[in-house]
């Protein structure tokens, strides 16, 4: 199980500058530039705002420069509109550079999209040539294969296309998509069957049918995201952009209004004034840096190899009440292992350790090695007898085991089978064997018998090993967490509910739901959303798609079917389904950076607003410099210092806009807390410092 | 001045007991009144007549259409009452008012403004008075409190698009709520010396010898629910100035705690409706801490008594009574603009600058703390959503207030809610001194001191007629065309648009199914959240008005 950081950059594999280099800043600059575009800008109405009053200050500067007339210094106009036009910069560079930061990626990515040689098949007869071994093939290129096609790959190529495996088994090499170098197996039928386009078969032939049209794959959707083109803005993001655009109204009205006001009491505020009022006054932080925060989002699931289909279900992650979690593989390690011997009366429990460890030892699965290293830790040790015959398991028999030459034959396997081999003799030991195997049932755990038949041919069972699903190392504590963020977590199982409420007990899990067919899992879903609730879960079947569907935040395994893939909202490169408790941490992280520049940027105004009103009407009103709290040298200093300062900061907050807001698993009250004191206070004081600081160089300057 | 500050120590502490005492078993009623299913035979002979069916409900559009039919044929009623006054009985031999001053008049009233441009006593005759205003005094409070307990219920668990019914909530919070407090009310006013009487005008012979002709009338009952219902249009234009309206500093402290009283309890029928009383005790300590800090601000302002003429006669005591002294006069001034009731009982164009700017403050926040009946909860509630919205992000969920998740619509809503009152204010104001015409007539006709104060009696003026308090700085002569119509159409704007967006709002957020509260929900009862409101409302609504401020009592102030 993979470590769960809270800051991306902390994470191994996912490892980002933290600060902001002067490359990428670089890199970034020209995107930046073309952003300032205002037909493009205005989706961003209150950075469209600050680029309308920079391009009027200008304009007023130069005319002022050339008249060379107007209230004010044109120095200090020509400042103003310089810091307005970098704060637009600042707001484009910070968008910029969040999607740079997917640009390499992209890169590496596009890398496996360039055209490959396929070869389709030309009628393709399933019922009779299902391998596709003598049919007439035509040799096109991927970017010609379509939907419903069929081609055969074979070891050394590279998969042309999105498909799902219709006949064959090959091991794939999908370290261009994943990152990860190990192969993995794809095969026709069941839960592993999709492949993706640019990814190589290492060994083996397929045949694949083609599910995506060129230029709608899979790794096309990736590029799409990665690079933020295909981004649409979340319902969050549309809620909170229009209460900054009504609150940018409102100050609008404010400034418009001053002059009117000001005819009856005191003077006209110049024009250059009043755009740097309002520039101050509306939300710029929070307006430039919000479409960063949401690609940078993104961003920091990609890492993680994860790959959301749509910006909502980042979001809807962090809102997530209810945590859906298979048993197998998410909670447990999916393999049993041995935890205990029983030997049943009148053998020694050395001797049923030895049986079972012999019985093991051509048992690769990790059930049969388990065993080995538990009679091994017993002081149980010795290779494998020169001549024997290994028994393997099979469906038939439910049994595996060895045989011996000239010595003994062992089993091991499932209760009522071994019995019928060892030819359980008296009903004594049937029942004795019957009381353990149930006990052992009972607590969650699966029941191995051993047997033993010695060369003269008397059988006899020996005991039995209680193998158990062994939950995962640190889960406990994860589920403990996830309950002080407010989440339920419920395990689904396949196992009867003794079974189940054993290893929910073990695991603390909140609940369980055993013996679940899919249907009940959609049910159980349907019941949750009912009172409320947001469901995430994982899943890789087929069967698992419509409960992926309904479920708020479904992730699909990237090892799964297609139709898993297509039904849920995201997918996990590395198929680690524990990766949805981290999922739901960036959402909430997400979010959370979101609400904290928000109030940071609002809690700004107050600073800004003594900084600006004794400037424009002390000269009239001397009393009112009562307000200069931050004893500002000049009206001219302290409103160019206050737009310095606003642009200045949209700069200082990109990283934290990028990175995220460091996120600890907290009850939402700590948060709250937390998050309050350091943006809102810290809000509510940086900028009076700030400006204040700023004053002191800006009134160094000639002409202030 | 400690003496000043011990008085005003023991009557705040009064108030707060009163209010304290009365927060549970009113606030309990108010619920219940609310919530029952049962119909008093009274209301069912008044639905039979109206044709109400009083057991279906409403959605959010049936709601708010029936408060926009109900208001404005109250307008048009009312406008008509005044236009025919001179064939009314009981009208004292009074003919009827402008139409622009009868239009202002009717909407001021139903709006719950009670801005009067006229000398009530010298104006409208009882009949007027009392078929027209004081039936307006109960229906606007009525209407205030039901369009409070909609959006209370739309915070029900289970999705419904369903906020009640309009014309059973208003005919309950008529005789259920204000009709009983107002007999109560009326009875302690009498006992306190407030005249009832239909005397009409008596001329007496004063001691030197002059006549004078005095008006009498019911004014206890007229009072009372000038009062309860945070409505503020007095029967004399002295308003509770007026001896015969507020004879002593104890009916003062009486009628402050009458126009607290519905407000300040609303928030604990809140809490009652939605099944969380601490939900309501939160919004309720928001509200007394904002108007703790505003009531001792006026008061140290009005005591420390800065300018010319308060250094001449040794206190700020110009257009105070010195039967209620500075204290009782900022109590009543701050509560008064605090509330929306808009009664006075002192001028608060004498005020020094920066009370009477505490005063315009007090408004400008919206009327919110506790605001007016009904009115102000509904508008702490919008307030409550924005401050969730931003905070709840910082939680890492989408927001939810009480389980209602806020979006796009939810957000559009409040956002808007929010632009409407400064716009109203800024616009107004400004339109008064720039529209050619306009701007000589305000300066040579309505302003009565020129320079700041003058652009200060404007600004409280259209403060005071978009959040529909009603008080006044007097010196201003209202009652020109531009005025009576602008301030007119700001009442209008100011009371609907708010009203159409809260219900609207309602309705989406009735058609949610809530979200379970958990470890991970924003919790909106605590100590951290009441800050977060006054936050809110501090940055959001108040600061938008610094630069009018600065111009006006700052300026004059500083």
């Amino acid at each position: 199980m993979s470590p769960i950081t809270t800051d991306a950059h902390t994470s191994p594999s996912t490892s980002v500058p933290a600060g902001l280099g002067l490359r990428q800043i670089t890199s970034a600059l020209p995107g930046a530039l073309s952003k300032l575009n205002p037909v493009t800008l205005w989706r961003n109405p209150v950075m469209f705002l600050v680029e309308v009053g920079a391009a009027f200050t200008t304009l007023i500067a130069m005319s002022d420069a050339l008249t060379q007339s107007g209230s004010v210094p044109v120095v200090f106009t020509v400042s103003i509109a310089a810091w307005l036009w970098a704060t637009v910069l600042f707001g484009t560079l910070a968008e910029s550079i969040a999607e740079g930061r997917g640009k390499a990626q992209a890169a590496s990515l596009r890398a496996t999209r360039t055209s490959t040689p396929a070869r389709r098949v030309v009628s393709y007869a399933p019922d009779v040539d299902a391998d596709a071994r003598s049919v007439e093939v035509s040799a096109v290129s991927s970017s010609e294969l379509h939907l419903g096609d069929i081609v055969i790959v074979e070891a050394g190529e590279v998969i042309p296309g999105d498909g799902e495996i219709i006949a064959g088994i090959a091991t794939v090499d999908e370290s261009a998509i994943t990152g990860e170098s190990a192969p993995v197996v794809r095969e026709h039928g069941g839960d592993r069957s999709a492949v993706t386009g640019g990814t190589r078969v290492l060994s083996d032939r397929i045949v694949v049918r083609i599910t995506a049209e060129p230029g709608a794959s899979f790794v096309d959707r990736m590029i799409a995201l990665v690079e933020g083109a295909s981004r649409q803005r979340t319902p969050n993001e549309i809620a909170l952009s229009i209460l900054l655009s009504s609150l940018s109204i409102v100050f609008v009205l404010v400034v418009l209004t001053i002059n009117p006001l000001a005819s009856a009491a005191g003077e006209p505020v110049p024009v250059v004034t009043l755009v740097a009022l309002l520039i101050c006054l509306i939300p710029t932080t929070i307006g430039a840096l919000l479409s960063a925060i949401g690609i940078a989002g993104m961003d920091r699931l990609v890492r993680r190899n994860v790959l959301a289909l749509s910006g909502r279900a980042v979001e809807a992650a962090g809102d997530v009440t209810t945590l859906l979690l298979d048993k197998t593989g998410t909670i447990t390690y999916g393999n049993r292992r041995a935890t205990d011997a029983l030997p049943l009366e009148g053998v020694e429990r050395a001797e049923l350790l030895r049986a079972a460890r012999l019985a093991s030892l051509g048992d690769p699965t990790p059930e049969g090695s388990s065993i080995v290293e538990l009679a091994q830790a017993e002081g149980n040790a010795g290779s494998m007898p020169s001549g024997a015959t290994i028994v393997p398991f099979t469906a038939e028999t439910r049994m595996s085991g060895i045989d011996v030459p000239n010595g003994p034959s062992l089993r091991k396997g499932a209760g009522s089978m071994v019995a019928r081999w060892a030819e359980v003799a008296s009903a004594a030991q049937g029942v004795e064997l019957d009381g353990v195997v149930e006990e052992i049932s009972r607590s969650g755990g699966t029941p191995l018998v051993v047997a033993e038949r010695s060369a003269a041919g008397v059988a006899r069972v020996l005991g039995v090993i209680h193998l158990k699903d062994v939950v995962k190392e640190g889960l406990p504590a994860r589920f403990a967490e996830l309950r002080a963020m407010g989440i339920r977590t419920v395990m689904i199982t396949g196992d009867n509910p003794l079974t189940a409420a054993a290893i929910a007990a073990e695991a603390g899990v909140d609940d369980y739901l055993a013996e679940a067919t899919p249907e009940d899992k959609i049910a159980l879903i349907r019941r949750e959303q009912e009172g409320g609730n947001l469901v995430a879960m994982t899943g890789d079947g087929t069967n698992d798609a419509p409960a992926l569907a309904q479920a708020d935040v479904g992730v699909a395994m990237n090892s799964g079917t297609s139709a898993a893939k297509e039904a849920g909202n995201m997918v996990d490169l590395d198929s680690d389904p524990t990766k949805l408790i981290e999922i739901v941490r960036i959402g909430k992280q997400l979010l959370i950076t979101r609400g904290a520049l928000t109030t940071f940027s609002i809690a700004n105004d107050v600073a800004k607003y003594f900084a600006v009103i004794p400037a424009m009407f002390a000269g009239v009103f001397p009393g009112l410099s009562a307000l200069n709290v931050m004893a500002l040298a000049s009206a001219q200093s302290a409103i160019l210092s206050a737009i310095i300062f606003n642009a200045l900061v949209i700069i200082a907050l990109i990283p934290i806009a990028l990175r995220g807001v460091g996120y600890r698993a907290q009850s939402a009250t700590a948060l709250l807390g937390r998050n309050l004191l350091v943006y809102g206070l810290g809000g509510l004081v940086t900028p009076f410092i700030g400006i204040a600081l700023i004053d002191l160089i800006v009134r160094t300057l000639p002409g202030f | 001045m400690t003496e000043q500050w011990a008085v005003f120590a023991a009557q705040l502490g009064l108030l707060a007991l009163v209010l304290l005492l009365a927060y549970r078993p009113l606030g309990d009623y108010m619920a219940a009144v609310y919530s029952s299913s049962r119909h008093l035979r009274v209301e069912r002979w008044i639905y039979r007549a109206i044709g109400v069916d009083a057991d279906a409900e409403q959605s959010s559009r049936v709601y708010t259409r029936s408060v926009l039919v109900f208001s404005a044929v109250s307008i048009a009623t009312l406008y008509l009452l005044q236009q025919t006054q001179q064939w009314l009985p009981y009208s004292l031999g009074l003919g009827a008012p402008s139409e622009h001053l009868s239009l202002n008049t009717a909407i001021s009233f139903v709006t719950n403004t009670n801005w009067q441009s006229y000398s009530p006593e010298f104006t409208l005759g009882y009949s007027v008075q009392a078929l027209g205003l004081v039936v307006q005094n109960f229906m606007s409070a009525a209407v205030g409190l039901a369009v409070a307990v909609a959006l209370f219920r739309a915070f029900a668990p289970v999705a419904r698009d369903a906020l009640g019914n309009f014309w059973v909530d208003l005919t309950r919070g008529t005789l259920r709520i204000l009709l009983p407090g107002s007999v109560i009310a009326a009875i302690v006013l009498l006992l306190g010396g407030v005249i009832q009487n239909l005397s009409g005008f008596i001329d007496v012979t004063t001691i030197t010898g002059a006549t004078q002709t005095i008006p009498g009338g019911p004014v206890a009952s007229q009072e009372a629910i000038k009062l309860f219902g945070t409505n503020g249009g007095g029967f004399f234009n002295a308003n509770s100035a007026h001896p015969f309206e507020n004879p002593t500093a104890w009916t003062s402290l009486i009628e402050i705690a009458l126009f607290l009283l519905i407000p300040f309890s609303l928030p604990r029928t809140f809490g009652r409706l939605v099944g969380d009383i601490r939900q309501g005790r939160a919004i309720v300590g928001a509200m007394a801490i904002i108007a703790t800090v505003a009531v001792t601000l006026m008061t140290v302002a009005e005591l420390a008594g800065s300018g010319s003429a308060p250094l001449a006669a040794g206190a700020a005591l110009e257009g105070k009574e010195t039967r209620f002294g500075i204290v009782g006069s900022t109590l009543y001034a701050a509560g008064t603009t605090l509330t929306s009731t808009g009664s006075v009982n002192s001028m608060h164009d004498s005020y020094t600058a920066l009370g009477g700017g505490v005063a315009m403050l007090n408004m400008m926040l919206g009327e919110i703390a506790p605001g007016g009946v009904g009115a102000g909860m509904y508008g702490m509630l919008v307030v409550a959503i924005v401050a969730v919205f931003i905070a709840g992000l910082m939680v890492g969920r989408t927001p939810e207030y009480l389980g209602k998740r806020l979006g796009p619509r939810e957000m559009t809503l409040a956002s808007v809610y929010i632009v409407v009152t400064p716009a109203l204010v800024l616009i107004g104001t400004a339109l008064s001194f720039t529209l050619p015409g306009v701007r000589d007539e305000v300066f040579s006709t309505s302003i009565l001191n020129p320079g700041i104060h003058g652009y200060g009696e404007v600004l409280y003026a259209f403060t005071s007629a978009a959040n529909n308090n009603g008080s006044a700085f007097a010196g201003l002569t209202a009652n020109t065309v531009w005025l009576n119509l602008a301030l007119g159409a700001v009442m209008l704007l100011g009371r609907f648009v708010p009203i159409v967006l809260v219900l609207a709002l309602a309705g989406s957020l009735a058609r949610q199914t809530a979200v379970p509260a958990s470890a991970g929900t924003l919790p909106t009862h605590r100590l951290a959240f009441t800050g977060l409101l006054i936050g809110t409302a501090l940055i959001v609504s108040a600061l938008t008005y610094f630069p009018a401020l600065a111009l006006g009592p700052l300026a004059e102030g500083l």
